[in-house]
């Protein structure tokens, strides 16, 4: 009931949905295999995967750190004043929540079309997420060590940097490398929308029609995305 | 002057029920007492009253000629670094090797930045190291304290509270997380600590047979009050049921020692 | 009274030296001797060298940082501090955000229900593990397309609107359910399927009896879960792919009339929905734990 609701308030015909299926089955093994034209364009694209991988390594390493300094304000075992806990769980689920395309299309206003539009479109979504993550993380993984340390007499800054950072560690990193993941994904939605990096390449293509080279950018981006899981599956398995 | 005094102290978490009330009493420097009762009787608050984990909501507690409820943040971490603490769940940085964590007993007296950094001094480093051969984790040393057993990560919490060279060491439920042998170790080592360093011990016992065995003065708990406060060897029957609020048949202990 | 450890201190010292490692400054050392220390620091140094790498070789195109910053806080501020309806009423606004949350709706029951018969083929415990390493590739490879270019693949057919939309979000759905499904397949006790195996019963019987009802629980929460990420992807199709709802909106005040204040009031329209969702979806959580 709620699916024919659903449908009548979008539009949305099942039949089509399953018949766009052939069709997009057969442009997608059609294309799949690029041209000659397709292939001229691999530096190009190349160049810009390169440029996106490092754009959203960027992004998640600084948003990481700016998150992990953050989340310890708002962690309840840090025992700072329940205020500012409150109020870094707010603002952190405001920049989580704030769609990344507003941010984008806010951006494009002052910086145009800049990688650093996408830089820190991505950056503010990434770090509203990382603080909801981190401060799960520490409250969950370092309480009882804590403790200990406080009870030595140690400073604050001592129980981050010998108890809370060492035991929430791997699971921060499995944070950082699972966004750098999220984040290519991303940051091609928002090229499409701010006309910058692969997004935009992919936009190019597709527009005129050349969907062999289209296609490519597509492809591209599969094997980054599978080749970065499958590192950080490794990596996962030796830290934790 | 008795090393830590009790006077009248009490604490509740919502104002309404209290967790400790009115509890008066005093140790002497050198004494070994165990603290019984059943869970939630309040004696870990009573225990992190003293170090300030938790802060009391009205009375005194005096250690060592210091008001602790008064203690400004420097006095108080000084305070903090002469009393040595021991948890049910060994509360280590499971991640970093057992002479880190050993280490960490000497947080209290390292600045900031050498603190932050994981900077000690050779003379530091070696006498963590005569301490953990003490305590016969000299195979442990490098591995890291996730690897080790329960009691061996006792033994590197013991080793920990040693480090800070205290005046007194606080036990919370010691042995609560082990297995009988390693019980009967991690005890026997709080008692030589206590005979040869003369370190004054404060532990939190669930075995009412274990603190009789060990310790020359038992306090009794029950309800957030002191119901017994003497000898090991004047503990009886009654006494018991009266702390743990039911019959002695119900609970499994034997007190022939 | 520490005379113990100092007196047989010589000969303590000695075995001491036995047990302890000296870096090559004749310093002790004090870092466990574990793989995984040296894997972290080598993964968080490469991370760090990727980032300044990325920084040095961006192209900015000279772009005044200083100006560009202050003119952002000020947009920023137009946006969240007056926030104006100026071209669209409330009610048309949130019947958009009705078709934005219905998208939601549509790509997630029919990911989901694609979802629950791929699981059954790729759980470890009922499936064999060729068919589910085959299809676990499948399915990594299903995630790994962003959802924008599922949504214009399928637009190539089927034209911009509702149908490529959630047939897009639903491969997307369709991949990620199928893994939460798995897993929470995986995790029922092999004796419930066992039981029914000795008892006779075929392989629906034990799909009906056994699995669905051990694992319906955490089904439903990764549902709405999903159902939570879909309608925010539902909102950035709108936006990116020209899929409808208050996405489109979003982007016709922010790119087409470059309304700050329009924009603003469907930003907070699309947040509080968002926070409202997160909230009834803690509580499903809750409820399933």
């Amino acid at each position: 009931m709620i699916f024919c609701g659903a449908s009548l308030v979008t539009q949305f015909h099942l039949a089509e949905g399953i018949q766009s299926f052939p069709a997009a089955l057969h442009w997608i093994f059609s294309n799949l295999i690029p041209d000659e034209t397709a292939m001229e364009r691999l530096p190009k694209i190349l160049d810009k995967l390169v440029e996106t991988a490092l754009l959203s390594v960027a992004v998640t390493v600084l948003a990481g750190i700016c998150a992990f300094f953050f989340s310890l304000l708002g962690s309840g075992i840090t025992k700072i004043h329940w205020s500012i806990n409150r109020l870094v769980r707010i603002v952190a689920a405001f920049f989580r929540n704030v769609p990344d395309v507003v941010w984008a299309m806010l951006l494009m206003f002052s910086f145009g079309q800049n990688i650093l539009t996408g830089f820190f479109a991505l950056f503010f979504t990434t770090f509203g997420l990382l603080t909801r993550a981190f401060i799960e993380t520490i409250d969950e993984v370092s309480s009882n060590c804590v403790e200990a340390l406080e009870a030595t007499g140690g400073r604050f800054i001592h129980v981050v940097f010998q108890g809370i950072l060492p035991s929430s560690l791997p699971s921060v990193i499995t944070w950082v490398l699972y966004m750098i993941e999220t984040n290519i994904r991303s940051s091609t939605l928002i090229g499409i929308l701010t006309a910058t990096g692969i997004g935009y390449l992919f936009d190019l293509y597709y527009k005129r029609l050349d969907f062999s080279s289209a296609s490519l950018v597509v492809l591209s981006i599969v094997v980054l995305v599978l080749v970065i899981e499958g590192v950080s599956n490794k990596i996962r398995k030796v830290i934790l | 002057m008795a090393l830590l005094e009790f006077q009248n102290v009490s604490k509740s978490y919502d104002n309404v029920t209290k967790a400790l009330s009115d509890i008066t009493f005093s140790i002497e420097k050198g004494e070994f007492v165990s603290i019984i009762g059943p869970s939630g009787a309040g004696k870990s608050t009573l225990l992190r009253c003293i170090n300030r984990l938790v802060d009391a909501s009205e009375g005194t507690i005096v250690f060592d000629g210091h008001d602790v409820r008064k203690a400004g943040k420097a006095e108080m971490r000084q305070m903090r670094a002469k009393i040595g603490m021991i948890f049910q769940h060994y509360n280590l940085v499971e991640r970093l090797s057992v002479i880190e964590n050993v280490l960490h007993g000497c947080l209290g007296k390292k600045s900031a930045i050498s603190g932050m950094a994981g900077h000690y001094t050779e003379e530091e480093k070696k006498e963590a190291f005569r301490i953990i051969q003490e305590m016969g984790l000299s195979d442990q040393v490098y591995k890291r304290c996730d690897e080790l057993s329960g009691g061996q990560k006792q033994r590197v919490g013991i080793a920990r509270a040693i480090m800070q060279k205290p005046k007194m060491i606080l036990c919370d439920e010691p042995i609560a997380s082990l297995d009988p042998k390693a019980s009967k170790v991690i005890m026997d080592q709080l008692k030589e600590i206590n005979q040869t360093k003369g370190i004054t011990c404060l532990v939190n016992l669930h075995q009412v047979d274990v603190a009789i065995k060990y310790s020359e003065r038992i306090i009794g708990v029950s309800g957030g009050k002191i119901v017994y406060d003497g000898p090991a060897e004047h503990l009886t029957k009654e006494i018991i049921q009266q702390i743990y609020q039911s019959s002695a048949n119900d609970l499994i202990m034997d007190l022939q020692r | 009274m520490s005379e113990k450890v100092l007196q047989p201190g010589t000969t303590i010292s000695l075995d001491l030296e036995k047990i302890m490692e000296r870096t090559g400054k004749g310093k002790i050392k004090i870092k466990a001797k574990n793989k995984s220390r040296y894997a972290l620091q080598a993964l968080m140094v490469t991370l760090l060298g990727l980032t300044v790498v990325a920084f040095a070789t961006f192209d900015y195109q000279n772009i005044d940082f200083a100006e560009a910053v202050q003119a952002t806080l000020q947009n920023i501020q137009t946006v969240f501090l007056e926030p104006e309806l100026t071209r669209d009423t409330l009610t048309s606004v949130l019947y958009q955000l009705l078709v934005t949350f219905c998208l939601g709706i549509l790509s997630t029951i029919i990911g989901a229900f694609f979802a629950f018969f791929c699981s059954l083929l790729c759980a470890r415990n009922i499936a064999s593990s060729r068919m589910v390493n085959g299809i676990k590739s499948f399915i990594a490879v299903v995630r790994a397309v962003p959802t924008v270019l599922w949504v214009l693949i399928f637009a190539v057919s089927a034209g911009l609107g509702s149908v490529a939309a959630v047939v897009g979000l639903t491969f997307h759905s369709f991949a990620y359910l199928t893994k939460a499904y798995a897993e929470s397949i995986e995790e029922i006790e092999p004796g419930i399927i066992e039981a029914l195996k000795a008892n006779g019963a075929s392989y629906w019987q034990i799909v009906f009896q056994a699995i669905v009802p051990s694992t319906i629980t955490s089904m439903v929460a990764w549902t709405f879960m999903r159902f939570e990420i879909n309608f925010t992807n539902a909102v950035a199709m709108g936006a990116a792919a020209g899929a409808g709802g208050i996405g489109f909106n979003l982007f016709m005040a922010g790119s087409f009339y470059f309304d700050l204040q329009e924009m603003g009031m469907l930003t907070y329209i699309v947040v509080i929905a968002v926070v409202l969702l997160e909230m009834v979806s803690t509580r499903i959580k809750a409820y399933v734990k």
